[in-house]
């Protein structure tokens, strides 16, 4: 079902790389009852992800792997065993507190870039703060420092639908990265666009790791995949390779400064 | 919870559907609107009627003689007896709960045609002899001259006190009526007095307006009544029923008449104050159904609201599941979505307020003046208090209008919020 790989860093990311572990998976179980039908989508995956990795997680569909992401999101509750987000055990969190928890630690990045049609560019970026109580004009002020990290500084006042597919998901990054999150999680983030666009995204997705947030990209595109450190393959709802990425591409160019 | 970004998603959400949220908000202010015009207008017949019978001695008990329907201490059934002089002294002496006691005769001749005559005029109209308390009963405005007083009676002069109407027909117009002799059923009257009825509601056979008050003993004299009195009107002291001076009247005047105890038709009476309070009673049930009705207009309107706020929650679940993603807590996601019904019922209800407001002022100075006194609609109004409660209503219920569809946008999972198409 799903593919896991997981990508060590290559060394010279290794001075983000601490030996604290940021996820750790012990026997996570998920079922889906779907009236009299239950769906055994996770059968015990144990992972660990440290600090600064950047890993994906690969496997056809049905294999588990946007299961386990909404559930490392805390977008979904597993139904057995357990998570430690950032040392912290996830467990009987009711939706106030994850919504914290995802506003302060996570940045989530959709294939349909999830952005709101009615707020222009940068009232998109700054919507995490707005959750985080910073007043409007600090938060104008680093969504503005967002947008130019991105590249999309003169798209401000546009809306999402006046954007390409590329500039969405740079502006959906930028909302992701505003909250300063530890972990990004990207849910097919190249899903929909065409491959120039998808190096950049990639490329992008490098230089956030550099600067030590942990990304987790689930993706079914082998060289998006390989464009990682560690490549996890999922089948059947558990972990069947995972393993260093020996192919990781250094960054070809730096689309944006960091 | 005033800025931007609130009020941002506000506006998108209901700006989304127009014509929807319009029709919607109609619903809210129908109801409103409704309720204000219905509550004004209840005002307004209350006022009419009760200013009507405004300045009259609600208090008041009125009596007079039927023919008896037992036989009693040897007299048959069926006998005629009338009230006497003497009675009038008898009343004041036995009943100490009696305040004022107004004695009355009518004076015949209108049925018979053209009663009364002045100059080439003439013209038929009822009259009353009467006591100067009379104008304690049933006041009138004395717009000229003045009324019957204590000197007519004890001199039994021949005075009388005209109705305006009667004042309008006899004389010419801007003539001084007063010390003009006016002829009544052959006899000629000086006249001291015109008055304009206050309480135009209550009615004792006749326009008031049509009617002449003459000093009570004159009209005995004059017309050889002897000592009969027609009919009685009585008040009772202070804040005391007046239904203890009926009972205790009825009876004196029973035994002072020889008639049967028993006999329930012989002695007629009408209590004002047992109307009156029905008439109260009849109020309040008006104003109990009137926010019934008013209540269920707008109800029906608050669940349309709540109907369509489902319908946008549904239409934003994606929107709502990537707020969520971002960290907008359940209860950030409930307020934004109650604030938005509040915001559409307050101002829907609070425009149908206005608007009803504006209406019931609109025909209050549309309708003729209230000193022309043949009304039942008088100065309909919305008191400050009432407009208060029915704005406090609107909000609470856009609250609970609100409420429903909230639970239901956080009772769904993030993810299934996300993936909702």
């Amino acid at each position: 079902m799903a593919l896991f790989m997981i990508i060590l860093l290559p060394a010279k990311s290794g001075s983000h790389f601490n030996n604290t572990m940021m996820i750790t998976l012990n026997n996570i179980h998920k079922t889906y009852e779907t009236g009299s039908n239950s769906l055994h989508v996770l059968k015990g995956i144990d992972l660990e992800v440290g600090a600064g990795e950047m890993v994906a997680v690969m496997g056809s569909s049905g294999s588990g792997k946007s299961t386990l992401l909404n559930i490392l999101g805390l977008l979904d509750r597993h139904d057995l065993g357990d998570y430690y987000l950032d040392g912290k055990l996830i467990k009987d969190m009711n939706e106030t507190k994850a919504a914290l928890l995802r506003n302060k630690f996570l940045g989530f990045v959709f294939q349909s870039f999830n952005l709101i049609s009615f707020k222009n560019a940068a009232e998109n970026v700054a919507l995490p703060l707005y959750y985080q109580g910073v007043s409007r004009r600090s938060r104008n002020k680093l969504a503005m420092e967002y947008l130019e990290r991105v590249g999309l500084l003169p798209w401000a006042a546009h809306l999402p639908n006046e954007l390409s597919g590329g500039q969405k998901q740079r502006l959906a990054i930028a909302r992701a990265l505003i909250g300063k999150p530890k972990v990004i999680l990207a849910d097919e983030p190249t899903g929909a666009l065409d491959s120039t666009t998808s190096g950049e995204v990639m490329d992008l997705f490098q230089e956030i790791n550099q600067t030590g947030i942990t990304l987790i990209i689930v993706t079914h595109e082998k060289d998006i995949a390989h464009k990682t450190q560690r490549i996890i393959k999922l089948r059947d709802g558990l972990i069947d390779t995972d393993h260093k990425n020996g192919h990781a591409k250094p960054i070809t160019k730096a689309i944006v400064s960091l | 919870m005033f800025d931007r970004d609130r009020w941002q998603e506000i506006w998108s959400s209901l700006a989304k559907n127009k014509v929807r949220t319009l029709l919607t908000a109609f619903g809210v202010f129908w109801g409103i609107f409704m309720l204000m015009i219905m509550l004004g207008s209840g005002i307004g017949l209350q006022n009419g009627v009760t200013n009507g019978m405004g300045d009259m001695a609600t208090n008041s008990v009125f009596m007079w003689t039927r023919p008896t329907t037992e036989p009693y201490k040897g007299l048959p059934r069926n006998r005629r007896f009338y009230f006497r002089n003497e009675d009038i002294k008898a009343l004041i002496d036995n009943i100490e709960e009696l305040d004022i006691i107004s004695p009355r005769l009518e004076g015949g001749g209108r049925r018979s045609g053209d009663n009364v005559v002045y100059k080439k005029n003439t013209a038929a109209f009822s009259i009353f002899g009467d006591y100067p308390e009379w104008n304690l009963i049933d006041p009138a405005n004395i717009i000229k001259g003045r009324f019957i007083n204590d000197i007519d009676i004890a001199e039994a002069r021949k005075v009388a006190v005209i109705g305006q109407r009667v004042y309008e027909v006899l004389f010419e117009k801007d003539e001084d009526p007063l010390g003009k002799y006016i002829r009544i059923n052959g006899v000629y009257f000086q006249v001291v007095g015109v008055f304009k009825p206050k309480n135009s509601n209550i009615n004792f056979g006749g326009d008031k307006e049509q009617s002449i008050h003459l000093p009570f003993t004159t009209l005995q004299q004059a017309y050889n009544y002897g000592n009969i009195v027609g009919w009685f009107a009585l008040t009772s002291k202070g804040d005391l029923p007046v239904s203890i001076v009926q009972d205790k009247a009825i009876k004196l005047l029973k035994e002072r008449h020889k008639v049967s105890p028993d006999d329930a038709r012989a002695i007629g009476s009408f209590n004002l104050d047992k109307e009156f309070r029905q008439m109260t009673g009849l109020f309040t049930g008006i104003k109990a159904l009137i926010w019934i009705v008013g209540i269920g207009t707008l109800l029906a309107g608050v669940i349309g609201i709540s109907n369509i706020m489902l319908v946008i929650v549904k239409e934003r679940t994606n929107e709502i599941g990537i707020m969520r993603a971002l960290g907008a807590s359940p209860a950030k996601v409930i307020s934004q979505i109650v604030s938005e019904s509040v915001v559409l019922t307050t101002i829907a209800g609070y425009a149908g307020l206005v608007a009803g407001v504006f209406l019931i002022e609109l025909i209050n100075k549309n309708l003729p003046d209230a000193a022309s006194q043949d009304t039942m609609f008088l100065n309909p109004h919305i008191d400050f208090q009432v407009a208060l409660t029915a704005l406090l209503i609107i909000v609470v219920s856009g609250v609970l209008a609100g409420l429903v569809p909230a639970k239901r946008a956080v009772s769904i999972r993030p993810i299934d919020a996300l993936r909702y198409e």
